[in-house]
Protein backbone atom coordinates (compact mmCIF):
# COMPACT_ATOMS: atom_id res chain seq x y z
CA UNK A 1 0.00 0.00 0.00
CA UNK A 2 2.88 2.30 0.86
CA UNK A 3 4.37 1.71 -2.60
CA UNK A 4 1.08 2.72 -4.17
CA UNK A 5 1.05 5.97 -2.26
CA UNK A 6 4.59 6.77 -3.37
CA UNK A 7 3.81 5.88 -6.97
CA UNK A 8 0.68 8.01 -7.07
CA UNK A 9 2.61 10.79 -5.35
CA UNK A 10 5.25 10.67 -8.10
CA UNK A 11 2.59 10.90 -10.80
CA UNK A 12 1.00 13.92 -9.13
CA UNK A 13 4.38 15.60 -8.61
CA UNK A 14 5.16 15.01 -12.27
CA UNK A 15 2.00 16.84 -13.28
CA UNK A 16 2.92 19.60 -10.87
CA UNK A 17 6.05 20.03 -12.93
CA UNK A 18 4.32 19.67 -16.28
CA UNK A 19 6.23 22.71 -17.52
CA UNK A 20 9.39 20.63 -17.36
CA UNK A 21 8.21 17.67 -19.43
CA UNK A 22 6.39 19.91 -21.88
CA UNK A 23 9.58 21.88 -22.40
CA UNK A 24 11.84 18.84 -22.66
CA UNK A 25 9.51 17.03 -25.08
CA UNK A 26 9.20 20.12 -27.26
CA UNK A 27 12.96 20.50 -27.10
CA UNK A 28 13.42 16.95 -28.39
CA UNK A 29 11.36 17.66 -31.49
CA UNK A 30 13.09 20.98 -32.13
CA UNK A 31 16.51 19.42 -31.61
CA UNK A 32 15.89 16.69 -34.17
CA UNK A 33 15.01 19.17 -36.87
CA UNK A 34 17.07 22.20 -36.02
CA UNK A 35 18.62 23.79 -39.10
CA UNK A 36 16.47 21.66 -41.38
CA UNK A 37 14.30 23.88 -43.55
CA UNK A 38 11.33 21.58 -43.71
CA UNK A 39 11.77 20.63 -40.05
CA UNK A 40 9.37 18.21 -38.44
CA UNK A 41 7.29 18.29 -41.61
CA UNK A 42 9.77 15.77 -42.98
CA UNK A 43 7.75 13.33 -40.90
CA UNK A 44 4.58 14.53 -42.53
CA UNK A 45 6.09 14.15 -45.97
CA UNK A 46 7.36 10.63 -45.39
CA UNK A 47 4.06 9.65 -43.79
CA UNK A 48 2.23 11.11 -46.80
CA UNK A 49 4.37 9.15 -49.22
CA UNK A 50 3.86 5.96 -47.22
CA UNK A 51 0.10 6.44 -47.20
CA UNK A 52 -0.02 7.11 -50.93
CA UNK A 53 2.06 4.03 -51.70
CA UNK A 54 0.23 1.63 -49.44
CA UNK A 55 -3.07 3.13 -50.56
CA UNK A 56 -2.23 2.45 -54.16
CA UNK A 57 -0.96 -1.08 -53.70
CA UNK A 58 -3.32 -2.44 -51.08
CA UNK A 59 -6.32 -0.53 -52.34
CA UNK A 60 -5.90 -2.50 -55.55
CA UNK A 61 -5.10 -5.82 -53.93
CA UNK A 62 -8.13 -5.72 -51.66
CA UNK A 63 -10.11 -3.91 -54.36
CA UNK A 64 -11.47 -1.58 -51.71
CA UNK A 65 -13.11 1.60 -52.97
CA UNK A 66 -10.34 4.15 -52.66
CA UNK A 67 -12.63 6.82 -51.19
CA UNK A 68 -13.30 4.52 -48.24
CA UNK A 69 -9.90 2.94 -48.01
CA UNK A 70 -7.64 5.95 -48.08
CA UNK A 71 -9.17 7.90 -45.15
CA UNK A 72 -9.22 4.63 -43.19
CA UNK A 73 -5.59 3.94 -44.05
CA UNK A 74 -4.46 7.50 -43.33
CA UNK A 75 -5.97 7.53 -39.85
CA UNK A 76 -4.76 4.02 -39.14
CA UNK A 77 -1.16 4.66 -40.13
CA UNK A 78 -0.91 8.01 -38.36
CA UNK A 79 -2.39 6.65 -35.14
CA UNK A 80 -0.39 3.46 -35.32
CA UNK A 81 2.78 5.50 -35.79
CA UNK A 82 1.86 7.41 -32.66
CA UNK A 83 1.15 4.28 -30.61
CA UNK A 84 4.21 2.44 -31.88
CA UNK A 85 6.76 5.20 -31.28
CA UNK A 86 5.23 6.17 -27.94
CA UNK A 87 5.68 2.64 -26.68
CA UNK A 88 9.05 1.82 -28.24
CA UNK A 89 10.46 5.14 -27.06
CA UNK A 90 8.66 4.58 -23.75
CA UNK A 91 10.84 1.50 -23.30
CA UNK A 92 13.89 3.75 -23.37
CA UNK A 93 12.36 6.60 -21.36
CA UNK A 94 14.60 6.05 -18.33
CA UNK A 95 17.59 4.61 -20.17
CA UNK A 96 18.06 7.64 -22.42
CA UNK A 97 17.57 9.99 -19.47
CA UNK A 98 20.16 8.15 -17.40
CA UNK A 99 22.48 11.14 -17.06
CA UNK A 100 19.62 13.32 -15.82
CA UNK A 101 18.30 10.69 -13.44
CA UNK A 102 21.73 10.12 -11.91
CA UNK A 103 22.34 13.81 -11.28
CA UNK A 104 19.00 15.41 -10.55
CA UNK A 105 16.19 14.31 -8.32
CA UNK A 106 13.14 14.76 -10.55
CA UNK A 107 9.93 12.71 -10.23
CA UNK A 108 10.65 9.79 -12.56
CA UNK A 109 7.33 9.64 -14.47
CA UNK A 110 8.34 13.00 -15.96
CA UNK A 111 10.69 11.13 -18.30
CA UNK A 112 7.78 9.01 -19.51
CA UNK A 113 5.44 11.95 -19.97
CA UNK A 114 8.19 13.69 -21.92
CA UNK A 115 8.16 10.80 -24.41
CA UNK A 116 4.37 10.83 -24.70
CA UNK A 117 4.28 14.60 -25.17
CA UNK A 118 7.03 14.52 -27.79
CA UNK A 119 4.98 12.01 -29.75
CA UNK A 120 1.82 14.09 -29.43
CA UNK A 121 3.72 16.98 -31.01
CA UNK A 122 4.81 14.74 -33.87
CA UNK A 123 1.27 13.37 -34.21
CA UNK A 124 -0.12 16.85 -34.72
CA UNK A 125 2.36 17.38 -37.55
CA UNK A 126 1.18 14.20 -39.21
CA UNK A 127 -2.47 15.15 -38.80
CA UNK A 128 -1.91 17.86 -41.39
CA UNK A 129 -2.31 15.12 -44.00
CA UNK A 130 -5.85 14.40 -42.88
CA UNK A 131 -7.67 17.45 -44.29
CA UNK A 132 -6.01 16.87 -47.67
CA UNK A 133 -7.33 13.34 -47.83
CA UNK A 134 -10.80 14.40 -46.72
CA UNK A 135 -10.98 17.19 -49.27
CA UNK A 136 -9.61 14.96 -52.02
CA UNK A 137 -12.38 12.44 -51.55
CA UNK A 138 -15.00 14.97 -50.49
CA UNK A 139 -15.53 12.91 -47.36
CA UNK A 140 -18.00 14.68 -45.07
CA UNK A 141 -17.09 15.03 -41.41
CA UNK A 142 -19.92 14.68 -38.91
CA UNK A 143 -20.46 15.73 -35.31
CA UNK A 144 -19.63 12.18 -34.33
CA UNK A 145 -15.99 13.07 -35.05
CA UNK A 146 -15.90 14.91 -31.72
CA UNK A 147 -16.15 11.54 -30.01
CA UNK A 148 -12.64 10.81 -31.19
CA UNK A 149 -11.38 13.45 -28.73
CA UNK A 150 -12.78 11.35 -25.89
CA UNK A 151 -11.25 8.33 -27.55
CA UNK A 152 -7.91 10.08 -27.82
CA UNK A 153 -7.85 10.95 -24.11
CA UNK A 154 -8.57 7.32 -23.32
CA UNK A 155 -5.82 6.28 -25.72
CA UNK A 156 -3.37 8.62 -23.95
CA UNK A 157 -4.31 7.21 -20.55
CA UNK A 158 -3.66 3.72 -21.85
CA UNK A 159 -0.41 4.58 -23.59
CA UNK A 160 0.89 6.31 -20.46
CA UNK A 161 0.59 3.29 -18.23
CA UNK A 162 2.04 1.08 -20.92
CA UNK A 163 5.00 3.39 -21.47
CA UNK A 164 5.62 3.69 -17.71
CA UNK A 165 5.50 -0.07 -17.28
CA UNK A 166 7.71 -0.74 -20.31
CA UNK A 167 10.12 1.95 -19.18
CA UNK A 168 10.59 0.30 -15.79
CA UNK A 169 10.86 -3.22 -17.19
CA UNK A 170 13.29 -2.18 -19.92
CA UNK A 171 15.58 -0.47 -17.44
CA UNK A 172 15.93 -3.69 -15.48
CA UNK A 173 15.73 -6.14 -18.38
CA UNK A 174 17.48 -4.73 -21.39
CA UNK A 175 15.92 -7.28 -23.75
CA UNK A 176 12.48 -5.75 -23.37
CA UNK A 177 12.93 -2.94 -25.94
CA UNK A 178 14.00 -5.45 -28.61
CA UNK A 179 11.15 -7.75 -27.68
CA UNK A 180 8.60 -4.94 -27.88
CA UNK A 181 9.97 -3.79 -31.20
CA UNK A 182 9.58 -7.17 -32.86
CA UNK A 183 6.28 -7.89 -31.18
CA UNK A 184 4.78 -4.68 -32.50
CA UNK A 185 5.79 -5.45 -36.04
CA UNK A 186 3.54 -8.48 -35.79
CA UNK A 187 0.72 -6.57 -34.10
CA UNK A 188 0.81 -4.08 -36.97
CA UNK A 189 -0.27 -6.79 -39.42
CA UNK A 190 -2.73 -8.36 -37.00
CA UNK A 191 -4.53 -5.07 -36.47
CA UNK A 192 -6.79 -3.64 -39.17
CA UNK A 193 -4.62 -0.76 -40.31
CA UNK A 194 -3.69 -1.58 -43.89
CA UNK A 195 -6.62 -3.98 -44.31
CA UNK A 196 -10.24 -3.22 -43.55
CA UNK A 197 -12.02 -5.35 -40.94
CA UNK A 198 -15.00 -6.15 -43.14
CA UNK A 199 -12.71 -8.21 -45.38
CA UNK A 200 -12.27 -10.74 -42.58
CA UNK A 201 -14.24 -13.98 -42.50
CA UNK A 202 -16.54 -14.03 -39.45
CA UNK A 203 -14.49 -16.68 -37.68
CA UNK A 204 -11.34 -14.60 -37.73
CA UNK A 205 -13.12 -11.53 -36.37
CA UNK A 206 -13.28 -12.80 -32.83
CA UNK A 207 -9.59 -13.67 -32.75
CA UNK A 208 -8.10 -10.75 -34.60
CA UNK A 209 -10.43 -8.00 -33.39
CA UNK A 210 -12.14 -8.91 -30.13
CA UNK A 211 -8.94 -10.09 -28.46
CA UNK A 212 -6.70 -7.40 -29.86
CA UNK A 213 -6.46 -4.51 -27.37
CA UNK A 214 -4.75 -2.34 -29.96
CA UNK A 215 -7.72 -2.67 -32.29
CA UNK A 216 -9.99 -1.21 -29.60
CA UNK A 217 -7.57 1.57 -28.70
CA UNK A 218 -7.32 2.48 -32.37
CA UNK A 219 -11.01 2.12 -33.06
CA UNK A 220 -12.20 4.61 -30.43
CA UNK A 221 -10.16 7.35 -32.11
CA UNK A 222 -10.43 6.27 -35.73
CA UNK A 223 -14.08 5.26 -36.07
CA UNK A 224 -15.64 8.62 -35.08
CA UNK A 225 -13.44 10.38 -37.63
CA UNK A 226 -14.66 7.96 -40.29
CA UNK A 227 -18.22 8.82 -39.39
CA UNK A 228 -19.44 5.97 -37.22
CA UNK A 229 -19.69 5.42 -33.47
CA UNK A 230 -17.28 2.75 -32.18
CA UNK A 231 -18.86 -0.39 -30.74
CA UNK A 232 -19.60 -0.24 -27.03
CA UNK A 233 -17.19 -3.16 -26.56
CA UNK A 234 -14.30 -1.01 -27.72
CA UNK A 235 -15.14 1.66 -25.14
CA UNK A 236 -15.58 -0.87 -22.36
CA UNK A 237 -12.39 -2.73 -23.14
CA UNK A 238 -10.36 0.48 -23.46
CA UNK A 239 -11.71 1.79 -20.17
CA UNK A 240 -11.17 -1.51 -18.43
CA UNK A 241 -7.60 -1.65 -19.71
CA UNK A 242 -6.96 1.87 -18.52
CA UNK A 243 -8.09 1.08 -14.97
CA UNK A 244 -6.50 -2.35 -14.66
CA UNK A 245 -3.39 -1.22 -16.52
CA UNK A 246 -2.76 1.76 -14.28
CA UNK A 247 -3.28 -0.31 -11.14
CA UNK A 248 -0.78 -2.87 -12.38
CA UNK A 249 1.67 -0.33 -13.72
CA UNK A 250 1.63 1.69 -10.50
CA UNK A 251 2.27 -1.45 -8.49
CA UNK A 252 5.32 -2.32 -10.57
CA UNK A 253 6.53 1.27 -10.63
CA UNK A 254 5.98 1.69 -6.88
CA UNK A 255 8.02 -1.42 -6.23
CA UNK A 256 10.84 -0.32 -8.55
CA UNK A 257 10.95 3.45 -8.16
CA UNK A 258 13.85 3.43 -5.72
CA UNK A 259 15.76 0.92 -7.80
CA UNK A 260 15.63 2.65 -11.17
CA UNK A 261 18.64 4.89 -10.47
CA UNK A 262 20.57 1.77 -9.44
CA UNK A 263 19.67 -0.11 -12.61
CA UNK A 264 20.87 2.62 -14.93
CA UNK B 1 15.82 24.47 9.46
CA UNK B 2 17.38 22.14 6.94
CA UNK B 3 18.85 18.94 8.30
CA UNK B 4 20.04 15.52 7.21
CA UNK B 5 19.90 12.32 9.20
CA UNK B 6 21.37 9.08 7.86
CA UNK B 7 20.76 5.96 9.90
CA UNK B 8 22.65 2.79 8.95
CA UNK B 9 22.35 3.89 5.36
CA UNK B 10 23.82 1.42 2.88
CA UNK B 11 23.96 1.55 -0.88
CA UNK B 12 24.43 -1.73 -2.71
CA UNK B 13 24.57 -2.18 -6.45
CA UNK B 14 23.66 -5.51 -7.92
CA UNK B 15 25.72 -6.39 -10.97
CA UNK B 16 23.50 -8.09 -13.52
CA UNK B 17 26.03 -8.67 -16.27
CA UNK B 18 27.00 -12.18 -17.23
CA UNK B 19 30.62 -11.43 -16.40
CA UNK B 20 29.74 -11.39 -12.74
CA UNK B 21 30.00 -15.17 -12.72
CA UNK B 22 33.72 -15.15 -13.13
CA UNK B 23 34.04 -12.15 -10.88
CA UNK B 24 32.28 -14.02 -8.13
CA UNK B 25 34.89 -16.77 -8.03
CA UNK B 26 37.60 -14.39 -7.14
CA UNK B 27 36.03 -11.88 -4.76
CA UNK B 28 39.42 -10.50 -3.96
CA UNK B 29 39.88 -7.92 -1.26
CA UNK B 30 39.96 -4.72 -3.23
CA UNK B 31 42.30 -1.91 -2.44
CA UNK B 32 39.98 0.63 -3.95
CA UNK B 33 36.24 1.13 -4.34
CA UNK B 34 33.37 -0.36 -2.43
CA UNK B 35 33.43 -3.86 -1.00
CA UNK B 36 32.49 -6.68 -3.35
CA UNK B 37 30.22 -9.37 -2.02
CA UNK B 38 27.41 -11.69 -3.07
CA UNK B 39 23.81 -11.27 -1.99
CA UNK B 40 21.14 -13.84 -1.18
CA UNK B 41 20.38 -14.32 -4.89
CA UNK B 42 24.04 -15.22 -5.41
CA UNK B 43 24.64 -12.05 -7.41
CA UNK B 44 27.72 -9.95 -7.11
CA UNK B 45 27.03 -6.70 -5.30
CA UNK B 46 29.14 -3.64 -4.78
CA UNK B 47 28.68 -2.14 -1.37
CA UNK B 48 29.28 1.48 -2.21
CA UNK B 49 28.15 2.71 1.20
CA UNK B 50 28.02 0.59 4.32
CA UNK B 51 26.04 1.49 7.43
CA UNK B 52 26.63 5.20 7.28
CA UNK B 53 25.42 7.11 10.31
CA UNK B 54 25.58 10.87 10.42
CA UNK B 55 23.58 13.97 11.14
CA UNK B 56 24.09 17.31 9.41
CA UNK B 57 22.62 20.42 10.95
CA UNK B 58 22.12 23.94 9.73
CA UNK B 59 25.35 25.93 9.73
CA UNK B 60 27.59 22.98 9.06
CA UNK B 61 29.96 22.95 6.11
CA UNK B 62 31.02 19.37 5.71
CA UNK B 63 33.96 18.09 3.71
CA UNK B 64 34.09 14.52 2.40
CA UNK B 65 37.65 13.19 2.24
CA UNK B 66 38.67 9.89 0.74
CA UNK B 67 40.39 8.13 -2.13
CA UNK B 68 38.76 7.56 -5.49
CA UNK B 69 35.98 5.05 -5.05
CA UNK B 70 35.67 5.55 -1.30
CA UNK B 71 31.99 6.43 -1.62
CA UNK B 72 32.10 10.24 -1.71
CA UNK B 73 30.07 10.60 -4.89
CA UNK B 74 27.64 7.90 -3.85
CA UNK B 75 27.08 9.71 -0.56
CA UNK B 76 26.53 12.95 -2.45
CA UNK B 77 23.91 11.19 -4.57
CA UNK B 78 22.18 9.87 -1.48
CA UNK B 79 22.06 13.42 -0.16
CA UNK B 80 20.60 14.59 -3.49
CA UNK B 81 17.74 12.07 -3.17
CA UNK B 82 18.98 10.18 -6.21
CA UNK B 83 20.03 6.95 -4.55
CA UNK B 84 17.54 5.89 -1.91
CA UNK B 85 19.55 3.68 0.51
CA UNK B 86 19.04 -0.02 -0.11
CA UNK B 87 18.95 -0.49 3.65
CA UNK B 88 18.75 1.96 6.50
CA UNK B 89 17.18 5.37 6.11
CA UNK B 90 18.07 8.79 4.79
CA UNK B 91 16.08 11.80 5.89
CA UNK B 92 16.91 14.85 3.85
CA UNK B 93 14.93 17.89 4.89
CA UNK B 94 15.55 21.00 2.82
CA UNK B 95 15.83 22.17 -0.76
CA UNK B 96 18.85 20.43 -2.25
CA UNK B 97 20.84 21.81 -5.11
CA UNK B 98 23.84 20.21 -6.72
CA UNK B 99 26.70 21.99 -8.41
CA UNK B 100 28.28 18.77 -9.62
CA UNK B 101 27.41 19.00 -13.30
CA UNK B 102 26.28 22.56 -13.89
CA UNK B 103 25.77 22.19 -17.63
CA UNK B 104 23.61 19.09 -17.30
CA UNK B 105 20.64 19.15 -19.67
CA UNK B 106 21.83 22.12 -21.67
CA UNK B 107 21.13 21.83 -25.37
CA UNK B 108 23.82 22.83 -27.84
CA UNK B 109 21.38 23.81 -30.57
CA UNK B 110 19.29 26.08 -28.36
CA UNK B 111 20.15 29.68 -27.62
CA UNK B 112 21.62 30.82 -24.34
CA UNK B 113 18.30 32.34 -23.40
CA UNK B 114 16.41 29.10 -24.11
CA UNK B 115 18.97 27.18 -22.11
CA UNK B 116 18.37 29.41 -19.11
CA UNK B 117 14.76 28.25 -19.14
CA UNK B 118 15.71 24.60 -19.68
CA UNK B 119 18.15 24.60 -16.78
CA UNK B 120 15.69 26.56 -14.67
CA UNK B 121 12.96 23.99 -15.26
CA UNK B 122 15.33 21.12 -14.49
CA UNK B 123 16.27 22.77 -11.22
CA UNK B 124 12.61 23.06 -10.30
CA UNK B 125 11.93 26.67 -11.24
CA UNK B 126 8.70 27.65 -12.94
CA UNK B 127 8.86 29.71 -16.13
CA UNK B 128 7.80 32.87 -14.34
CA UNK B 129 10.38 32.35 -11.59
CA UNK B 130 13.10 31.98 -14.20
CA UNK B 131 11.76 35.01 -16.07
CA UNK B 132 12.37 37.10 -12.95
CA UNK B 133 15.98 35.95 -12.71
CA UNK B 134 16.62 36.20 -16.44
CA UNK B 135 18.19 39.63 -16.54
CA UNK B 136 20.38 38.94 -13.55
CA UNK B 137 21.66 35.74 -15.16
CA UNK B 138 22.34 37.34 -18.55
CA UNK B 139 24.08 40.29 -16.95
CA UNK B 140 26.23 38.10 -14.74
CA UNK B 141 27.28 35.87 -17.65
CA UNK B 142 28.41 38.96 -19.63
CA UNK B 143 27.41 37.19 -22.83
CA UNK B 144 25.72 40.24 -24.33
CA UNK B 145 24.37 39.61 -27.82
CA UNK B 146 25.55 36.03 -27.72
CA UNK B 147 22.70 35.14 -25.38
CA UNK B 148 20.42 34.81 -28.41
CA UNK B 149 22.77 32.55 -30.37
CA UNK B 150 22.85 28.75 -30.13
CA UNK B 151 25.33 27.77 -27.44
CA UNK B 152 27.25 25.53 -29.83
CA UNK B 153 28.71 28.79 -31.13
CA UNK B 154 30.10 29.59 -27.67
CA UNK B 155 33.64 28.99 -26.57
CA UNK B 156 33.98 26.54 -23.70
CA UNK B 157 34.62 29.46 -21.36
CA UNK B 158 31.40 31.15 -22.44
CA UNK B 159 29.53 27.91 -21.96
CA UNK B 160 30.83 27.63 -18.43
CA UNK B 161 29.97 31.23 -17.66
CA UNK B 162 26.38 30.69 -18.67
CA UNK B 163 26.05 27.39 -16.81
CA UNK B 164 27.64 28.97 -13.75
CA UNK B 165 25.41 32.04 -13.87
CA UNK B 166 22.26 29.91 -14.03
CA UNK B 167 23.20 27.33 -11.43
CA UNK B 168 24.42 29.75 -8.78
CA UNK B 169 21.49 32.14 -8.92
CA UNK B 170 19.24 29.78 -6.96
CA UNK B 171 19.27 29.71 -3.21
CA UNK B 172 19.29 26.15 -1.95
CA UNK B 173 19.21 25.14 1.70
CA UNK B 174 21.50 22.17 1.15
CA UNK B 175 24.30 22.59 -1.38
CA UNK B 176 26.15 19.62 -2.85
CA UNK B 177 29.53 20.10 -4.50
CA UNK B 178 32.24 17.93 -5.95
CA UNK B 179 35.38 20.06 -5.96
CA UNK B 180 35.26 23.80 -6.40
CA UNK B 181 33.89 25.47 -9.50
CA UNK B 182 36.39 27.55 -11.35
CA UNK B 183 35.33 29.28 -14.50
CA UNK B 184 36.46 31.74 -17.10
CA UNK B 185 39.26 34.24 -17.35
CA UNK B 186 40.84 36.27 -14.57
CA UNK B 187 38.10 38.88 -14.33
CA UNK B 188 35.31 36.40 -14.32
CA UNK B 189 37.03 34.10 -11.85
CA UNK B 190 37.05 36.89 -9.31
CA UNK B 191 33.38 37.57 -9.85
CA UNK B 192 32.57 33.89 -9.71
CA UNK B 193 34.52 33.56 -6.49
CA UNK B 194 32.43 36.32 -4.92
CA UNK B 195 29.25 34.69 -6.13
CA UNK B 196 30.32 31.35 -4.67
CA UNK B 197 31.14 32.89 -1.33
CA UNK B 198 27.82 34.66 -1.07
CA UNK B 199 26.07 31.44 -2.10
CA UNK B 200 27.87 29.57 0.66
CA UNK B 201 26.88 32.19 3.19
CA UNK B 202 23.22 31.80 2.33
CA UNK B 203 23.33 28.01 2.24
CA UNK B 204 22.47 26.28 5.49
CA UNK B 205 24.35 23.06 4.85
CA UNK B 206 27.25 22.55 2.46
CA UNK B 207 28.56 19.11 1.59
CA UNK B 208 31.76 19.27 -0.43
CA UNK B 209 33.75 16.32 -1.72
CA UNK B 210 37.30 17.36 -2.41
CA UNK B 211 40.89 16.24 -2.67
CA UNK B 212 42.17 19.74 -1.97
CA UNK B 213 42.99 20.18 1.71
CA UNK B 214 43.61 23.85 1.16
CA UNK B 215 40.04 24.27 -0.12
CA UNK B 216 38.64 22.17 2.71
CA UNK B 217 40.51 24.18 5.35
CA UNK B 218 39.22 27.38 3.84
CA UNK B 219 35.59 26.36 3.39
CA UNK B 220 34.56 23.68 5.85
CA UNK B 221 34.04 23.36 9.57
CA UNK B 222 33.58 19.61 9.73
CA UNK B 223 35.04 16.69 7.81
CA UNK B 224 34.25 13.03 7.23
CA UNK B 225 36.89 10.56 6.11
CA UNK B 226 35.50 7.76 3.96
CA UNK B 227 37.05 4.47 3.00
CA UNK B 228 35.39 1.51 1.25
CA UNK B 229 32.03 3.13 1.81
CA UNK B 230 32.30 3.58 5.56
CA UNK B 231 32.89 6.67 7.64
CA UNK B 232 36.19 6.17 9.45
CA UNK B 233 36.40 9.57 11.01
CA UNK B 234 33.96 12.36 11.73
CA UNK B 235 35.08 15.57 13.34
CA UNK B 236 37.10 18.75 12.92
CA UNK B 237 38.82 19.56 9.67
CA UNK B 238 42.41 19.50 10.94
CA UNK B 239 41.89 16.29 12.90
CA UNK B 240 40.31 14.66 9.84
CA UNK B 241 43.20 15.64 7.59
CA UNK B 242 45.67 14.25 10.15
CA UNK B 243 43.67 11.06 10.35
CA UNK B 244 43.58 10.70 6.59
CA UNK B 245 47.33 11.13 6.30
CA UNK B 246 48.03 8.57 8.99
CA UNK B 247 45.73 5.88 7.66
Amino acid sequence: MHNYELAVGDILKSFDRSQLFLMLGWQDVKQRYKRSMVGPFWLTISMGVLIATIGLVFGNIFSSPIADFLPFLTLGLILWGFIFTSLTEGCNAFITSASLIKQLSVPLPIHVFRVIWRNIVILTHNLVILPFVYICFLKPISVIALLSLVGFVLLLINLSWMALLLGVLSTRFRDVPQLVQSLFQVVFYLTPIIWMPHLLPARAVSILLTWNPFFHMLEIVRAPLLGYVPAIDSWLISTGMAVAGWLFSLAIYGYSRNKIAYWL
Amino acid sequence: MAHVILKNASVEFEIFDARSRSLKRQLIQTTMGGRLDTNKNQRVVIKALLNVNCTFKSGEKIALIGQNGSGKSTLLRVLSNIYIPTSGTALIDGRVSSLIDISLGMDQESTGRENIFIRGALLGQSKSETQKLLNEIIEFSELGEFIDLPIRTYSSGMNMRLAFAISTVLKPEILIMDEWLSVGDENFTKKAEERMNSLLEKTEILVLASHSFELIRKTCNRALVLEHGSILFDGGVEAAIDFYHKS
